[in-house]
Parts: C-alpha cells; structure tokens; sequence
C-alpha cells in the first residue's frame, strides 16, 4: 500500500530578492525517513528547508508538507514542524529556561517537561540559568536542540545541525535525529559532514543551482 | 490551535506582553536610554521657559505629551528591535502565536512601558515647573486612550521601518504625522480640563477613544499579513 508523503513538492520555486533561490525542486519524502540533503554552499538547502517550514512562499509550483498546501496555507504548517537553523531561535538577553518557557508557552506546551528536555541535551543544570549570550556556542546549540526536542515537531527540519559542537555533542545530535525517525517523525537535515549524515540517514539528495538532483 | 480566536489571541497577547517586559527588565533600555533622555528634555525646557511661568503653564500638556511622543520613538525603535535577529523571527513565526495576539502583546508592552515614563514626566513637571494637575478624571483617561494608541502605531509600524537602513527617520516619517490628531486631541483636552480652553474635554477623549479603538483594529487585522512579508 502506497504511503502518502509527508513532503512532496513539484516543481517548487522560490525567489528570494528577485533571485530564485529554488529553481524547480522535486521532492516526495515519506514518513519516518531521515532525507539528508546534500550540496555545495549556494545550493538552496537553506532555502528548501525554509520553504519546509512554511516561512517562505512558493512562487510557483506545488507542495504538500504534513497535508498543507504550501500555496494556500503556510500558517498552519509552522506550529506542526520544528526548524533547527543556523542561528538558537531564542532570545540573547534572556536565559536557556526563560527562553524554552516562553516558547513552550507559545506553542502550548506543558512546561514539566522542560528539564526532561535539557537532560536529554545534557546542558548542565548551572547553565540553563545563564543568559544565552553568557553560553559557548556549542552550549547555545544545545539550548536550540531542547527547543526541538520540547517541541515534538512531526516533522524535524534541521539546517548543519552538527555544526559548532564538540563530539558528544554531535553524537547527541545523531541521537536525537534518529530517536525522532524511531518515534514516527520525519526528519529532514542538511549537512556538509557527509560520512557522518550518510551514516544516519535512510536516504540522501544531492542539490544544485536550487534543484535536486539525485533519488527525489 | 483550539478555543475561540479571541480568547487565543488574548492569552497569546500575555505571553508576549511577559516576555517583553522580562526583556525590558534585563535590559533596562527604557532606564537607561529613555531615563535620561526624559530627564533632560524636562530641564532644558524649564531653562528655556522658566522666566515666563505663563508660558510654561500653558505650555505644559503640550510639553508632556512632545516628550512622551520622543521617548516613545525610542521604545518603539527598541520594541521592533527585539525579534530582528532572523533565527528569533523564524522561531516566533514557528511558534503558533496568533499574529493578533503578538500585535496586541506588543502594544501592551508598549502602552506599560510608556505609562511608566508618563508617570516619570508628571512628576517631573511638578517637581521642576511646580504645576498642579486638574482635571484627574479626563487627565487619566486621555492619557489612556492617548497611549494605547501610541502604541498601537507604533507596534504597526516599528517593524515596517525596522527593516529600512534609516529605519529611525523613516520611523518618525510614519509615527509622527499618524499621531498628530492624538497630540492635538490630547493636548486639548488637558487645556481645557486646567480651564485654560474652550470647548468639551470629554469630546476629545471620545476622538481619542475612537483613535485608539481604530489604530488596535488596523494593526490586529494587518499584522498577519504583515509578518509574513517581514
């Protein structure tokens, strides 16, 4: 029996500042794979993540993400997807608790599972106080991973999730991608350390001038 | 998303309104920039003004609400600010707010900051020009409506023009002339409450009213849209 996708673009274009930073991606992901995207920089795996999350607009083509049209309806995606980027997410003035509290209270999460969450990323307990600023950046990374975990997206959207933390750090980021995938969500994740996401990963696409080239 | 729209944008609008003012606190920007500035705007005027105390009588509401209307621009620029960074954008985006929730929360965390510094300029006032306020009734209730929809205004147009390189003068292009009627209404009002006008305080705070009624409504209707395009 055929499984509906989770993602599936046609087609998909997106422009950015008159550039076109997708240029046609055809995509179809199911649910419970770990897709990892592949390409150089300028490829558009940034942009095609963004348009995953419903933060960018199609300017043509189609596209269905957890059984939204991107064209119509990107407002309801976002609550449903958790977008790791380059940056934390959270606010530098306020602390990891603060932060993951107000999000969680945003999305209308139960705040008990707060600490579960920074357990799980292994940020220590005198951290989780601090201001973001005060945080290293592999610390900072972690926080933004809480976030994720807290959030229980169905479909995880992660942009060099290994980027700027140390080895069990990146461990902790496999972990996690592929605890989510166990769990039943689906995750998609760019990343320039090639062995190490072919390694967790179910499939990969290569992308290329806003395109994927590659098993689509 | 479940309840009723209105309920979810009001509860939507507390956690905003929280976390700006959590911010402001850590921060201390309206202290330590707005403070000041205030501060010194009071004496300045009273040197210049103070060997004519007619003047400065006269001059008072129209003074208040001058310097309220700067300080504002400097909360407002701060106010936009806040989620400039894209990472903290994107995340708000994500995060299934209402967009009239955010755009309500933003206003309330405006309208009690501004409160704080209307409250820091009356006593300035009394305390550098020895004025006595009259009136207490249409004083505070102009003052409310007045500062709603200052910060209605500003909570709309703060992240239009925080985009722009010269996002201070263009904030100003677009929050001062909107806000002139306030300033006018407001000002008359007082006057007229001290006995030093002609006319209906209350007819001012009415206009004022319907001002601050029609600058929430635009804002909450646009602001979706609105964060979209950001």
């Amino acid at each position: 029996m055929p499984v509906d996708p989770v993602v599936e673009l046609r087609g998909a274009v997106c422009v950015t500042g008159g550039f076109p930073t997708l240029a046609g991606v055809d995509l179809a992901v199911t649910a419970g794979e770990v897709c990892f995207v592949s390409g150089d920089n300028g490829a558009g795996k940034t942009s095609l993540l963004r348009l995953l999350a419903g933060l960018t607009p199609l300017a043509s083509g189609a596209g269905t993400v957890l059984g939204v049209d991107l064209s119509t309806d990107r407002r309801t995606l976002r609550p449903m997807v958790g977008l790791l980027g380059h940056g934390t997410g959270m606010y530098d003035e306020l602390s990891v608790l603060e932060n993951l509290r107000f999000f969680a209270s945003a999305s209308r999460l139960p705040l008990d599972g707060l600490d579960a969450a920074l357990d799980l990323v292994a940020l220590p307990a005198r951290v989780r106080v601090l201001p973001m600023v005060s945080l290293s950046a592999g610390q900072r990374r972690r926080a933004a991973l809480a976030g994720l975990v807290l959030r229980r997206p169905r479909l995880w959207l992660l942009d060099e999730p290994h980027t700027g933390i140390d080895g069990s750090g990146r461990l902790l980021v496999d972990r996690l991608i592929t605890g989510a995938a166990a769990a039943g969500a689906t995750v998609v994740f760019a990343s320039h350390e090639t062995e190490r996401a072919a390694a967790i990963a179910t499939r990969q696409v290569e992308m290329a001038g806003g395109t994927v080239s590659g098993p689509q | 998303m479940t309840g009723h729209p209105v309920t979810r944008a009001l509860a939507d609008a507390g956690v905003v309104l929280a976390k700006d003012l959590r911010l402001e606190w850590r921060t201390r920007t309206a202290l330590t920039q707005v403070g000041p500035f205030v501060l010194a705007v009071l004496v300045l005027f009273g040197f210049a003004l103070d060997a004519d105390r007619p003047t400065l009588e006269r001059a008072t509401s129209g003074l208040f609400w001058v310097i309220v209307l700067f300080a504002a621009m400097l909360l407002i620029g701060r106010s936009s600010t806040i989620e400039r960074d894209p990472g903290v954008s994107d995340a708000l985006r994500l995060s299934g707010l209402s967009p009239a929730g955010i755009f309500l929360g933003k206003v309330a965390a405006l309208a009690c900051q501004l409160l704080v510094v209307e409250i820091v300029v009356g006593l300035g006032a009394v305390v550098l020009y020895n004025i006595t306020f009259v009136g207490w009734s249409v004083i505070l209730v102009t003052s409310l409506a007045a500062t709603v929809a200052i910060s209605a205004v500003g909570a709309l147009y703060g992240p239009i023009a925080g985009g722009a390189r010269t996002r201070e003068a263009l904030l100003a292009v677009l929050v001062l002339p909107t806000l002139a009627p306030v300033l006018l209404g407001v000002t008359r009002a007082w006057e007229i409450a001290a006995g030093r006008g002609v006319g209906d305080a209350w007819a001012w705070a009415a206009m004022l009213g319907v001002s601050a009624t029609i600058y929430l409504a635009v804002g909450t209707a646009v602001w979706g849209p609105l964060l979209s395009e950001l």
